[in-house]
């Protein structure tokens, strides 16, 4: 209730006109300005609250039930019988050793190298295909911003049958690759990780016979080796397939700031001189940072959920090397018929996802913080000296 | 202003450099995006020289964008001939859009309205909440929308692949932000001349919310025909399968020997279509959709 009354909410500036302003002050902030207010403010939002309690909060807290129990699937999980496993669940996931656990941590390794992949590449293409858009005297534009948006609004599942056409071991990647002079991989099959394969390249390591200290030492079920691989060449097709279809819908979201940006900054800095790359990187980028935020913190999130991709083109597949922890958590809830260590799995992810956030955040903007300080006691500095000095 | 510039003291000079570097970087700039052009657009021109390619062609020469020789028989006419159910998914991708989307403007309309114009207790609240729930990540959700769908007895129906997708906190908040851009004059005349909350609503304030409504039509209509995760969770019978589920299905290998790329995508290209058309046609408005979607950050 409290909160009603609080103005900061905005369209209060908007209402509050003339007619508003005439009436008893505390009228207008309980009741609302003329009968039945409150009651119709009530009827319009219920059936969009209703949906989003039913199908959003409801499900939630159902699965929060369900992954603290054994529930097999059959009747209701809220029946008597059903037995109670506290946090077995998640113990199962997290701390004790087994099978359930080393998939899970397999999943968590794979997202971890497609997430740092995907998010640096999507960001960095969208930033750098809005600024070559924004370039004033280009011809063409509408036509490139739509080619570069277009992938974006099609249907996961139908873009991923054609990157499977295209990646397969005689497919298009690997004819154009073929142009090059290389022999390309068959991708959907080779389980082989990025970094063993460079490090075998190199004669570092031998990926066949590798290091006992790594392969016998591990963490959370899985050992060192296991951890180190990569991202598998399979997980690598799949990376290329997201980058693809992401990054025009980042480039749409950094064409609007750019074209936001006030010109002025952009002449004084010509003015000052400054070259195109000093323009770029002391005058246009520290401008797009709350873009730049935002692309991240998106890419972010929807990245740790990967799930239709995988599900079209791998399966979890070869060799675990792409099961992803939404994919594992769908596998284990509706293939194995086990609902409540896939609900616990959810939630693993859930919290991870929520952690990353606010980690990127807290980065973000203690890095800020930060600098300030170091101006301040810069400024302070050269102030004590000019003391001195007079 | 000239004192501070070191290159004013030679302004043709400086002027001549900066136009040839401009053309070089005209010239650049083209180039670049052409070649991205290419990669983003080709993928689209295999698929649709694919689809009419026959199978050992598209094997043989899967980068060339001309079949040889050209069939249909190979492809389209295989997924209307009773080979695929493809005619049933279509029939159910629209059914389901069409109550999606429909349920939607009428649903974030209503609430975004209530939320921008009128007073009622818990409205902030409510707004905060929506807010959170934006940011609620989709996947996590498949398995407790599975249980709930199962709870109220409606798992397998199209009552459990339209009703979770009415739950749309991103629309509400569209419609919100726009109807706060619009003067509250009008609405109050109305009110003075004895129209009611509701009348104002349908007749007043719909109406100039045309922009608002096509920009959430096309992204309900572009999220619900495109939409997978929650088929999958929602429905079993291969009869309520919509578009995506089906093709998901071809791809797992319901159409027994031999890969069949050209027939799969063909499939792809047909499921493709609709959201092309209305992309092209509609193309700002996906790009309105898309900068207003992501404000919520």
């Amino acid at each position: 209730m409290a909160s009603v009354s609080s103005p900061p909410v905005a369209g209060g500036a908007v209402i509050g006109g003339t007619a508003a302003a005439n009436r008893p002050r505390r009228q207008r902030r309980r009741r609302g300005r003329y009968p039945g207010e409150a009651l119709a403010g009530l009827l319009f939002t219920s059936p969009a609250i209703l949906m989003l309690v039913l199908f959003l909060l409801v499900p939630i807290l159902m699965a929060l039930w369900v992954s603290l129990t054994k529930w097999t699937g059959q009747g209701s999980p809220f029946a008597a019988g059903v037995p109670f496993a506290g946090g077995g669940n998640y113990a199962n996931l997290l701390t004790r050793p087994g099978l359930e656990r080393s998939d899970f941590m397999t999943s968590i390794r794979n997202v971890l190298y497609y997430v740092v992949l995907v998010v640096p590449l999507q960001t960095g293409i969208a930033l750098f295909l809005a600024m070559v858009l924004n370039q004033r005297r280009l011809k063409g534009k509408t036509f490139f911003r739509t080619a570069f948006y277009f992938p974006s609004v099609t249907s996961s599942v139908a873009i991923s049958i054609v990157f499977l056409f295209m990646f397969t071991g005689g497919g298009a990647v690997n004819a154009v690759l073929r142009v090059f002079g290389i022999q390309g991989p068959s991708w959907f099959n080779d389980a082989n990780g990025l970094v063993h394969l460079i490090l075998g390249g190199l004669h570092i390591v031998d990926p066949d016979n590798p290091p006992g200290a790594l392969v016998n030492h591990g963490l959370l079920g899985l050992s060192w080796w296991d951890w180190l691989s990569g991202p598998s060449v399979a997980m690598c097709a799949i990376i290329a397939l997201v980058v693809w279809t992401t990054s025009g819908t980042f480039m749409l979201l950094f064409l609007a700031a750019l074209q936001d940006l006030p010109a002025d900054v952009e002449e004084s800095s010509l003015l000052d001189g400054a070259n195109r790359w000093q323009r770029l990187r002391y005058v246009t980028l520290p401008q797009l940072r709350p873009t730049m935020f935002l692309v991240i913190t998106l890419g972010l999130i929807g990245s740790w959920q990967v799930f239709d991709q995988i599900f079209i083109l791998s399966q979890g597949g070869p060799d675990k090397t792409t099961l992803s922890p939404a994919y594992l958590s769908y596998t284990t809830g509706f293939g194995d018929q086990n609902y409540p260590a896939g609900a616990a799995m959810s939630f693993v992810l859930f919290a991870i996802i929520v952690l990353m956030t606010a980690v990127q955040r807290w980065l973000l903007r203690d890095s800020d913080a930060a600098r300030e300080r170091k101006a301040q006691r810069a400024l302070r500095r050269a102030q004590r000296k000019q003391e001195v000095s007079a | 202003m000239i004192a501070i510039s070191p290159t004013a003291a030679a302004p043709t000079r400086y002027h001549n450099r900066r136009r040839r570097n401009g053309i070089v970087w005209v010239v650049v700039g083209m180039a670049v995006l052409v070649v991205f052009a290419l990669v983003y657009l080709y993928p689209f021109v295999i698929q649709i020289a694919s689809s009419f390619k026959t199978n050992p062609d598209a094997t043989a020469n899967p980068l060339s964008p001309v079949p040889h020789p050209v069939t249909v028989v190979n492809s389209f006419a295989k997924l209307f001939n009773g080979s695929t159910d493809f005619p049933l998914w279509t029939f159910n991708s629209l059914v389901v859009t069409l109550f999606v989307t429909g349920g939607r403007l009428f649903l974030d309309s209503l609430a975004g309205y209530a939320l921008a114009r009128l007073r009622f207790p818990g409205r902030g609240a409510l707004f905060g909440g929506i807010l959170a729930v934006m940011a609620m990540p989709g996947v996590v959700l498949m398995i407790p929308k599975f249980l709930v769908l199962n709870q109220l007895g409606i798992y397998d129906t199209y009552a459990a692949m339209i009703l979770p997708l009415l739950a749309d906190a991103g629309g509400v908040f569209i419609m919100k932000q726009f109807f706060e851009t619009i003067p509250v004059s009008v609405e109050e005349a109305a009110r003075i001349d004895g129209a009611s909350t509701f009348q104002i609503y349908r007749s007043v304030v719909l109406p100039m919310a045309r922009p608002a409504l096509i920009t959430l039509t096309i992204l309900s209509f572009q999220g619900s025909w495109n939409e997978f995760t929650n088929m999958l969770v929602a429905v079993q019978s291969p009869n309520l399968y919509t578009l995506p589920r089906g093709l998901a299905d071809l791809v797992s290998g319901s159409l027994g020997a031999g890969t069949q790329y050209p027939l799969k995508l063909a499939a792809a290209l047909l499921a493709t279509i609709p959201v092309a058309i209305v992309f092209i046609v509609f193309q700002r408005h996906f790009i309105r959709g898309a900068n207003e979607g992501s404000t919520k950050g």
